[in-house]
């Protein structure tokens, strides 16, 4: 049963990831770009992923590594928006993000030892 | 020529980006998972805001996404520190495959 699980998740993640490299999608933001929008298909699949573990993670300490990892994603989300429309305030959003991410991840890791904060 | 070197870095960084969180997804436990995954996602932003970088030249959007990537390389680890220590303090078991616990160990 857990191998079938194991096979049948496999098979869900390699279908997404041929579904968005081999069939034409609409692009639903307008873009000139084929690659840069599927680029942007995959970075989506990847915060998927994340999301999927902040959902269904069994302890605290999951869900807040999956926060962790999607402030990062912001990041590159930000990075490659400001490459077609060609404005340069995404990467200022980016920048910002990952600072509160950075200062709100230190908070709940230090709250998760059960020290209180001032130690 | 600029924009050719700058989608091979963003390609690259993509692939780094979702296996980092396909091991986010996928793997058995916190300290795996934190292992697999902050590592990755760490080097493939960066190679991307570097892509970003090639494309846009020296204007500030640029120089904004070099300063991005020292700020994401001195903060990324710091914070998977302090998550993995956090975790392994509050008593998060170790998954069943793990052979030592050094932390556990040493921490007598």
């Amino acid at each position: 049963m857990k191998r079938l699980r194991w096979f049948l998740g496999l098979a869900a993640i390699l279908g997404a990831l041929t579904l968005i490299l081999f069939y034409p999608i609409p692009t639903l933001l307008g873009w000139q770009s084929v690659l840069l929008h599927k680029a942007f298909m995959i970075m989506l699949l990847s915060g998927s992923f994340c999301f999927l573990r902040l959902a269904l993670g069994p302890t605290a300490a999951d869900r807040v590594a999956a926060l962790d990892i999607f402030g990062i994603l912001i990041l590159g989300f930000c990075a490659i928006l400001g490459i077609p429309t060609g404005r340069d305030w995404y990467i200022d959003i980016g920048i910002a993000w990952a600072l509160q991410s950075f200062i709100s991840i230190l908070a709940l890791g230090k709250f998760m030892e059960g020290r209180g904060f001032n130690e | 020529m600029n924009e050719i070197i700058g989608y091979i870095f963003l390609g690259l960084g993509l692939l780094f980006d979702f296996f980092g969180c396909l091991g986010l997804l996928r793997f058995p436990d916190i300290y795996n998972r934190l292992h697999a995954s902050i590592k990755c996602v760490t080097l493939g932003t960066s190679s991307i805001l570097f892509g970003l970088f090639l494309f846009k030249g020296f204007i500030p959007g640029g120089i904004k996404a070099l300063l991005c990537i020292g700020f994401l390389l001195l903060t990324a680890p710091v914070s998977a520190h302090v998550l993995s220590r956090g975790a392994h303090k509050s008593g998060v078991k170790l998954c069943k495959d793990s052979v030592c616990d050094k932390y556990a160990d040493d921490n007598k």
